[in-house]
Protein backbone atom coordinates (compact mmCIF):
# COMPACT_ATOMS: atom_id res chain seq x y z
CA UNK A 1 0.00 0.00 0.00
CA UNK A 2 0.78 3.34 -0.69
CA UNK A 3 1.06 4.25 3.34
CA UNK A 4 3.37 1.57 3.87
CA UNK A 5 5.61 3.23 1.31
CA UNK A 6 5.77 6.62 2.76
CA UNK A 7 6.65 5.39 6.00
CA UNK A 8 10.30 5.35 6.37
CA UNK A 9 10.35 9.07 4.40
CA UNK A 10 7.65 10.34 7.08
CA UNK A 11 10.03 8.85 9.86
CA UNK A 12 13.00 10.73 8.08
CA UNK A 13 10.54 14.08 8.25
CA UNK A 14 10.63 13.61 11.67
CA UNK A 15 13.54 12.29 12.56
CA UNK A 16 16.03 14.85 10.73
CA UNK A 17 15.00 17.81 12.72
CA UNK A 18 16.35 15.67 16.27
CA UNK A 19 19.68 14.55 14.74
CA UNK A 20 20.60 15.51 11.48
CA UNK A 21 19.51 18.91 10.82
CA UNK A 22 19.30 19.76 14.46
CA UNK A 23 18.24 23.68 14.53
CA UNK A 24 20.72 24.35 17.35
CA UNK A 25 23.64 22.42 16.84
CA UNK A 26 23.58 21.55 13.03
CA UNK A 27 21.56 25.00 11.35
CA UNK A 28 22.52 27.15 14.30
CA UNK A 29 19.32 28.69 14.66
CA UNK A 30 17.40 30.12 18.04
CA UNK A 31 20.92 30.72 19.35
CA UNK A 32 19.34 33.90 22.22
CA UNK A 33 17.23 31.58 23.63
CA UNK A 34 19.52 28.69 23.46
CA UNK A 35 22.19 30.50 25.61
CA UNK A 36 19.85 32.79 28.02
CA UNK A 37 17.80 30.38 29.07
CA UNK A 38 19.91 27.24 29.31
CA UNK A 39 21.04 27.99 32.40
CA UNK A 40 18.89 24.81 34.02
CA UNK A 41 17.03 22.10 33.55
CA UNK A 42 13.80 23.08 34.40
CA UNK A 43 14.51 26.12 32.73
CA UNK A 44 15.61 24.39 29.30
CA UNK A 45 12.68 21.54 29.35
CA UNK A 46 10.42 24.56 29.68
CA UNK A 47 11.72 26.85 27.09
CA UNK A 48 12.08 23.48 24.77
CA UNK A 49 8.93 22.47 25.39
CA UNK A 50 6.85 25.96 25.07
CA UNK A 51 8.87 26.62 21.72
CA UNK A 52 7.99 23.20 20.46
CA UNK A 53 4.00 23.78 21.64
CA UNK A 54 4.12 27.08 18.91
CA UNK A 55 6.22 25.25 16.34
CA UNK A 56 3.75 22.57 16.02
CA UNK A 57 0.74 24.80 16.44
CA UNK A 58 1.72 27.08 14.15
CA UNK A 59 2.76 24.66 11.41
CA UNK A 60 -0.41 22.93 11.35
CA UNK A 61 -2.15 25.99 10.84
CA UNK A 62 0.36 27.56 8.19
CA UNK A 63 -0.29 24.05 6.30
CA UNK A 64 -3.78 24.14 6.38
CA UNK A 65 -3.87 27.38 4.94
CA UNK A 66 -1.47 27.30 2.64
CA UNK A 67 -3.56 27.18 -0.76
CA UNK A 68 -5.31 30.36 0.72
CA UNK A 69 -2.56 32.67 2.17
CA UNK A 70 -1.70 35.28 -1.17
CA UNK A 71 2.08 35.07 -1.67
CA UNK A 72 2.41 38.95 -0.89
CA UNK A 73 0.90 38.64 2.57
CA UNK A 74 2.36 35.25 3.83
CA UNK A 75 5.05 36.52 6.22
CA UNK A 76 2.25 38.77 7.79
CA UNK A 77 0.19 36.17 8.62
CA UNK A 78 2.93 33.44 9.79
CA UNK A 79 3.82 36.37 12.33
CA UNK A 80 -0.27 36.74 13.77
CA UNK A 81 -0.46 32.68 13.49
CA UNK A 82 2.67 32.35 15.70
CA UNK A 83 2.09 35.48 17.47
CA UNK A 84 -1.44 34.48 18.78
CA UNK A 85 -0.10 30.68 19.31
CA UNK A 86 3.06 32.66 21.22
CA UNK A 87 0.50 34.79 23.56
CA UNK A 88 -1.45 31.01 24.83
CA UNK A 89 1.84 29.87 25.77
CA UNK A 90 2.75 33.20 28.33
CA UNK A 91 -0.97 32.92 29.27
CA UNK A 92 -1.02 28.89 29.70
CA UNK A 93 2.84 28.91 31.56
CA UNK A 94 1.31 32.11 33.61
CA UNK A 95 -1.47 29.99 34.77
CA UNK A 96 1.04 26.60 35.74
CA UNK A 97 3.86 28.61 37.31
CA UNK A 98 4.68 32.10 38.20
CA UNK A 99 7.73 31.30 39.55
CA UNK A 100 8.58 29.40 36.21
CA UNK A 101 7.24 32.63 34.64
CA UNK A 102 9.52 34.69 36.33
CA UNK A 103 12.29 32.89 35.10
CA UNK A 104 11.58 32.45 31.83
CA UNK A 105 11.33 36.32 31.94
CA UNK A 106 10.96 37.77 28.29
CA UNK A 107 12.02 34.68 26.42
CA UNK A 108 8.80 33.64 26.00
CA UNK A 109 7.18 36.25 24.27
CA UNK A 110 10.42 36.43 22.03
CA UNK A 111 9.26 32.84 20.36
CA UNK A 112 7.91 35.10 18.22
CA UNK A 113 11.04 36.07 16.51
CA UNK A 114 12.71 32.83 17.15
CA UNK A 115 13.62 32.07 13.46
CA UNK A 116 13.44 28.23 14.07
CA UNK A 117 9.56 28.94 14.10
CA UNK A 118 9.14 31.47 11.29
CA UNK A 119 11.86 29.13 9.06
CA UNK A 120 10.07 26.11 9.13
CA UNK A 121 6.62 27.91 8.29
CA UNK A 122 8.23 29.44 5.45
CA UNK A 123 10.39 26.45 4.40
CA UNK A 124 8.35 23.68 5.19
CA UNK A 125 4.96 23.95 6.55
CA UNK A 126 3.93 26.44 3.20
CA UNK A 127 5.05 23.59 0.46
CA UNK A 128 3.90 20.31 2.57
CA UNK A 129 0.67 18.55 3.60
CA UNK A 130 -0.90 18.93 7.48
CA UNK A 131 0.59 15.41 8.42
CA UNK A 132 4.20 16.07 7.20
CA UNK A 133 4.19 19.70 8.84
CA UNK A 134 3.53 18.58 11.83
CA UNK A 135 5.59 15.85 12.00
CA UNK A 136 8.76 17.94 10.99
CA UNK A 137 7.74 20.57 13.63
CA UNK A 138 7.49 18.23 16.13
CA UNK A 139 11.25 16.78 14.97
CA UNK A 140 12.45 20.48 15.00
CA UNK A 141 10.69 21.44 18.12
CA UNK A 142 12.14 18.00 20.43
CA UNK A 143 15.06 18.90 18.18
CA UNK A 144 15.61 22.45 20.00
CA UNK A 145 14.41 21.01 23.43
CA UNK A 146 17.36 18.58 23.18
CA UNK A 147 19.57 20.79 22.37
CA UNK A 148 18.44 23.31 25.41
CA UNK A 149 18.69 19.95 27.41
CA UNK A 150 22.56 19.26 27.00
CA UNK A 151 23.29 22.92 27.47
CA UNK A 152 20.93 23.06 30.90
CA UNK A 153 22.94 19.62 32.04
CA UNK A 154 25.98 21.15 32.02
CA UNK A 155 25.74 24.44 33.25
CA UNK A 156 23.31 23.17 36.13
CA UNK A 157 25.23 20.43 37.16
CA UNK A 158 28.67 22.60 37.13
CA UNK A 159 27.61 25.98 37.50
CA UNK A 160 24.56 24.88 40.75
CA UNK A 161 26.25 21.40 41.75
CA UNK A 162 22.18 20.29 41.24
CA UNK A 163 20.30 18.85 38.12
CA UNK A 164 16.36 19.42 38.28
CA UNK A 165 16.68 21.65 41.68
CA UNK A 166 18.20 18.91 43.25
CA UNK A 167 21.44 19.18 45.33
CA UNK A 168 23.69 15.74 43.70
CA UNK A 169 27.44 17.02 43.73
CA UNK A 170 28.74 17.00 47.64
CA UNK A 171 28.97 20.69 49.60
CA UNK A 172 32.76 20.56 48.77
CA UNK A 173 32.14 21.00 45.34
CA UNK A 174 32.46 24.81 44.88
CA UNK A 175 29.83 25.70 42.44
CA UNK A 176 31.58 27.81 39.14
CA UNK A 177 29.03 30.55 39.19
CA UNK A 178 30.52 31.45 35.46
CA UNK A 179 28.19 28.61 34.27
CA UNK A 180 25.35 30.05 35.10
CA UNK A 181 26.14 33.57 33.33
CA UNK A 182 26.18 34.00 29.56
CA UNK A 183 29.77 33.04 29.12
CA UNK A 184 29.52 29.74 30.55
CA UNK A 185 26.52 29.38 27.87
CA UNK A 186 28.96 30.50 25.41
CA UNK A 187 31.28 27.98 26.25
CA UNK A 188 29.53 25.30 26.98
CA UNK A 189 27.78 25.42 23.23
CA UNK A 190 31.18 25.54 21.81
CA UNK A 191 32.07 22.30 23.56
CA UNK A 192 28.55 20.66 22.15
CA UNK A 193 29.25 22.19 18.88
CA UNK A 194 32.99 20.91 18.70
CA UNK A 195 31.23 17.03 19.80
CA UNK A 196 28.73 17.40 17.01
CA UNK A 197 31.19 18.84 14.25
CA UNK A 198 33.36 15.72 15.19
CA UNK A 199 30.78 13.27 15.12
CA UNK A 200 29.38 14.67 11.62
CA UNK A 201 32.79 14.56 10.30
CA UNK A 202 33.56 10.80 11.54
CA UNK A 203 30.55 9.89 10.28
CA UNK A 204 31.27 11.32 6.69
CA UNK A 205 34.98 9.80 6.60
CA UNK A 206 33.04 6.57 7.84
CA UNK A 207 30.81 7.06 4.46
CA UNK A 208 33.82 7.66 2.20
CA UNK A 209 35.52 4.85 3.23
CA UNK A 210 32.83 2.65 3.25
CA UNK A 211 32.14 3.62 -0.55
CA UNK A 212 35.52 2.75 -1.28
CA UNK A 213 35.26 -0.26 0.45
CA UNK A 214 31.91 -1.02 -2.04
CA UNK A 215 33.53 -0.13 -5.02
CA UNK B 1 0.26 54.68 -7.00
CA UNK B 2 -2.37 55.65 -9.19
CA UNK B 3 -5.22 52.90 -9.53
CA UNK B 4 -4.13 51.67 -13.40
CA UNK B 5 -0.44 50.75 -11.59
CA UNK B 6 -2.01 49.09 -8.94
CA UNK B 7 -4.48 46.71 -11.15
CA UNK B 8 -1.86 45.92 -13.51
CA UNK B 9 0.68 45.08 -10.79
CA UNK B 10 -2.15 42.46 -8.85
CA UNK B 11 -3.41 41.11 -12.14
CA UNK B 12 -0.70 38.27 -12.09
CA UNK B 13 -0.78 37.67 -8.47
CA UNK B 14 -4.11 38.15 -6.14
CA UNK B 15 -6.11 40.79 -5.81
CA UNK B 16 -6.10 43.23 -2.68
CA UNK B 17 -9.20 41.88 -1.58
CA UNK B 18 -8.31 37.94 -1.16
CA UNK B 19 -4.87 39.28 0.64
CA UNK B 20 -7.06 41.85 2.88
CA UNK B 21 -10.08 38.63 3.34
CA UNK B 22 -7.00 36.20 4.54
CA UNK B 23 -5.20 38.93 6.58
CA UNK B 24 -8.86 39.86 8.65
CA UNK B 25 -9.69 36.17 8.47
CA UNK B 26 -6.44 34.86 10.30
CA UNK B 27 -6.57 37.68 12.62
CA UNK B 28 -10.37 36.87 13.52
CA UNK B 29 -9.21 33.46 14.37
CA UNK B 30 -6.37 34.57 16.44
CA UNK B 31 -8.88 37.14 18.19
CA UNK B 32 -11.16 34.26 18.90
CA UNK B 33 -8.41 31.93 20.04
CA UNK B 34 -6.75 34.69 22.30
CA UNK B 35 -9.94 35.35 23.82
CA UNK B 36 -10.49 31.67 24.56
CA UNK B 37 -7.56 30.98 25.87
CA UNK B 38 -7.49 34.23 28.15
CA UNK B 39 -11.06 33.15 29.89
CA UNK B 40 -9.44 30.01 30.70
CA UNK B 41 -6.40 30.86 32.07
CA UNK B 42 -7.91 34.11 34.52
CA UNK B 43 -8.75 32.03 37.17
CA UNK B 44 -5.58 30.05 37.64
CA UNK B 45 -3.08 33.39 37.29
CA UNK B 46 -4.97 35.51 39.45
CA UNK B 47 -5.08 32.35 42.13
CA UNK B 48 -1.36 31.64 41.06
CA UNK B 49 -0.17 35.68 41.61
CA UNK B 50 -2.10 35.86 45.34
CA UNK B 51 -0.81 32.63 46.41
CA UNK B 52 2.45 34.24 45.67
CA UNK B 53 2.03 37.42 47.17
CA UNK B 54 0.65 34.79 50.48
CA UNK B 55 3.84 32.94 50.65
CA UNK B 56 6.26 36.07 50.78
CA UNK B 57 3.63 38.11 53.43
CA UNK B 58 3.85 35.25 55.51
CA UNK B 59 7.33 34.71 55.08
CA UNK B 60 7.83 38.00 56.22
CA UNK B 61 5.96 38.27 58.77
CA UNK B 62 6.40 35.04 61.10
CA UNK B 63 3.01 33.50 62.88
CA UNK B 64 0.87 35.47 60.52
CA UNK B 65 -2.01 33.37 58.16
CA UNK B 66 -4.34 36.13 57.50
CA UNK B 67 -3.41 39.16 55.62
CA UNK B 68 -5.45 41.89 54.07
CA UNK B 69 -4.37 44.45 51.72
CA UNK B 70 -4.42 48.25 52.13
CA UNK B 71 -2.78 51.00 50.43
CA UNK B 72 -1.30 54.81 51.05
CA UNK B 73 -2.91 57.35 49.02
CA UNK B 74 -1.45 61.02 49.95
CA UNK B 75 -0.66 59.77 53.13
CA UNK B 76 -3.89 58.22 54.51
CA UNK B 77 -4.24 54.09 54.72
CA UNK B 78 -6.99 52.98 52.89
CA UNK B 79 -8.19 49.28 53.02
CA UNK B 80 -7.63 47.73 49.06
CA UNK B 81 -10.27 45.05 47.79
CA UNK B 82 -9.37 42.29 46.04
CA UNK B 83 -9.16 43.25 42.23
CA UNK B 84 -9.22 46.81 42.49
CA UNK B 85 -6.66 49.22 41.18
CA UNK B 86 -4.31 50.47 43.58
CA UNK B 87 -4.22 54.59 43.34
CA UNK B 88 -0.75 54.50 45.63
CA UNK B 89 1.22 52.22 47.97
CA UNK B 90 0.45 48.96 48.78
CA UNK B 91 0.73 47.11 51.35
CA UNK B 92 -0.50 44.20 53.52
CA UNK B 93 -1.15 43.48 57.28
CA UNK B 94 -0.94 40.07 58.96
CA UNK B 95 -3.43 38.82 60.96
CA UNK B 96 -2.52 35.13 62.94
CA UNK B 97 -4.74 32.52 63.77
CA UNK B 98 -6.92 33.85 66.61
CA UNK B 99 -7.30 37.15 64.12
CA UNK B 100 -4.26 39.16 66.58
CA UNK B 101 -2.41 41.97 64.31
CA UNK B 102 1.18 39.79 64.14
CA UNK B 103 2.53 43.33 61.45
CA UNK B 104 2.83 44.50 58.25
CA UNK B 105 4.33 43.88 55.43
CA UNK B 106 5.79 46.64 53.41
CA UNK B 107 7.54 47.71 49.75
CA UNK B 108 10.83 48.58 49.30
CA UNK B 109 13.08 48.88 46.41
CA UNK B 110 16.33 50.23 45.07
CA UNK B 111 18.88 50.13 42.43
CA UNK B 112 20.62 46.98 42.49
CA UNK B 113 23.90 45.29 40.25
CA UNK B 114 21.65 44.65 37.66
CA UNK B 115 18.73 46.09 37.70
CA UNK B 116 15.78 47.43 40.41
CA UNK B 117 15.52 45.01 43.12
CA UNK B 118 12.28 44.87 44.89
CA UNK B 119 11.84 43.10 48.49
CA UNK B 120 8.82 43.16 51.10
CA UNK B 121 9.64 43.07 54.73
CA UNK B 122 7.72 42.09 57.70
CA UNK B 123 7.52 45.13 60.48
CA UNK B 124 6.23 45.17 63.59
CA UNK B 125 4.56 48.35 64.99
CA UNK B 126 4.88 47.29 68.59
CA UNK B 127 8.74 46.35 69.11
CA UNK B 128 9.61 48.70 66.10
CA UNK B 129 11.63 46.03 64.27
CA UNK B 130 11.51 44.88 61.53
CA UNK B 131 11.00 40.59 61.59
CA UNK B 132 11.44 39.62 58.09
CA UNK B 133 12.61 40.21 54.90
CA UNK B 134 12.12 38.87 51.09
CA UNK B 135 13.60 39.70 47.33
CA UNK B 136 10.73 39.92 45.28
CA UNK B 137 12.22 40.64 42.33
CA UNK B 138 15.92 40.86 41.36
CA UNK B 139 18.62 40.21 38.31
CA UNK B 140 21.52 40.45 40.17
CA UNK B 141 24.17 38.15 38.99
CA UNK B 142 23.51 34.29 39.82
CA UNK B 143 26.03 33.23 42.41
CA UNK B 144 27.19 36.33 43.41
CA UNK B 145 25.10 39.34 44.09
CA UNK B 146 21.47 36.76 44.35
CA UNK B 147 23.05 35.96 47.47
CA UNK B 148 20.72 38.07 49.11
CA UNK B 149 18.23 36.12 47.95
CA UNK B 150 18.80 33.19 50.06
CA UNK B 151 21.71 33.36 52.20
CA UNK B 152 21.10 32.23 55.46
CA UNK B 153 23.61 34.31 57.17
CA UNK B 154 22.68 37.57 55.48
CA UNK B 155 18.29 37.06 56.25
CA UNK B 156 19.39 36.79 59.69
CA UNK B 157 20.15 40.48 59.74
CA UNK B 158 15.98 40.60 59.14
CA UNK B 159 15.00 38.63 62.12
CA UNK B 160 15.18 42.06 64.84
CA UNK B 161 16.45 44.89 62.43
CA UNK B 162 16.09 47.95 64.58
CA UNK B 163 13.92 50.34 62.97
CA UNK B 164 13.12 53.22 65.92
CA UNK B 165 11.36 56.40 64.58
CA UNK B 166 12.41 59.39 65.90
CA UNK B 167 11.19 60.81 68.46
CA UNK B 168 9.51 63.45 66.13
CA UNK B 169 7.93 60.59 64.43
CA UNK B 170 8.44 62.38 60.87
CA UNK B 171 11.53 59.38 60.23
CA UNK B 172 13.97 56.78 61.53
CA UNK B 173 16.33 57.33 64.81
CA UNK B 174 19.18 55.46 62.70
CA UNK B 175 19.24 55.12 58.98
CA UNK B 176 19.34 51.83 58.31
CA UNK B 177 23.00 50.78 56.81
CA UNK B 178 24.50 47.95 55.20
CA UNK B 179 28.23 47.39 56.62
CA UNK B 180 30.82 45.44 55.23
CA UNK B 181 30.73 41.51 56.53
CA UNK B 182 31.78 41.18 60.14
CA UNK B 183 31.51 45.02 61.10
CA UNK B 184 28.27 44.91 62.22
CA UNK B 185 27.91 46.80 65.58
CA UNK B 186 24.49 48.44 66.01
CA UNK B 187 20.95 46.96 65.82
CA UNK B 188 20.31 48.92 63.41
CA UNK B 189 22.95 47.85 60.82
CA UNK B 190 23.23 45.44 58.38
CA UNK B 191 26.16 42.43 57.78
CA UNK B 192 26.59 42.55 54.60
CA UNK B 193 28.18 39.63 52.44
CA UNK B 194 31.54 39.46 51.04
CA UNK B 195 31.34 39.31 47.21
CA UNK B 196 28.02 40.41 47.03
CA UNK B 197 28.63 43.95 48.22
CA UNK B 198 26.27 46.39 46.16
CA UNK B 199 23.59 44.17 46.31
CA UNK B 200 23.90 43.66 50.06
CA UNK B 201 23.63 48.02 49.89
CA UNK B 202 21.31 47.82 47.97
CA UNK B 203 18.59 45.85 50.00
CA UNK B 204 19.98 48.35 52.68
CA UNK B 205 18.69 51.15 50.77
CA UNK B 206 15.93 49.97 49.83
CA UNK B 207 14.63 49.46 53.45
CA UNK B 208 16.07 52.69 54.71
CA UNK B 209 13.89 54.66 52.09
CA UNK B 210 11.16 52.42 52.37
CA UNK B 211 11.04 52.47 56.49
CA UNK B 212 11.77 56.31 56.32
CA UNK B 213 8.92 57.05 54.15
CA UNK B 214 6.16 54.73 55.28
CA UNK B 215 6.78 53.78 58.75
CA UNK B 216 5.69 57.10 60.07
CA UNK B 217 2.09 56.77 58.19
CA UNK B 218 1.78 53.28 59.56
CA UNK B 219 2.06 54.53 63.27
CA UNK B 220 -0.16 57.22 62.61
CA UNK B 221 -2.83 54.86 61.63
CA UNK B 222 -2.22 51.86 63.49
CA UNK B 223 -5.51 52.11 65.10
CA UNK B 224 -7.47 51.83 61.66
CA UNK B 225 -5.04 48.78 61.06
CA UNK B 226 -5.37 47.11 64.24
CA UNK B 227 -9.30 47.31 64.38
CA UNK B 228 -9.64 46.25 60.40
CA UNK B 229 -10.00 42.03 61.50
Amino acid sequence: MAANSKTPANWDVFVRGIWKENPVFVMLLGMCPTLAVSNSVINAIAMGLATTFVLVCSSALVSMLRNFIPKQVRIATYIVIIATFVTIVDYTIQAISIDLYKALGAFISLIVVNCIILGRAEAFASKNTLYKSVLDAFGMGLGFTFALLCLGVVREVLGSGSLFGVQILPDSFQPWGIMILPPGGFIVLGFWLLLFAWLEERRQRGNAEGDGANA
Amino acid sequence: MSTVENVQAAEPEVSSFKMIYTLGGVAMLSGFLLVLVFNVTKGPIAANKKAAIERAVFQVLPGAEERRTFQIVNGVVQPLAEGENPAGTVFYCGYDASGAFRGVALPGSSQGYADIVKVLYGYSPEKEIIIGMTVLESKETPGLGDRVTKDPVFLENFTALDARLADTGDGLAHDIVTVKHGAKENPWEIDGIAGATISSKTVGRALNASAAELLPVIRKNLDVLKANQ
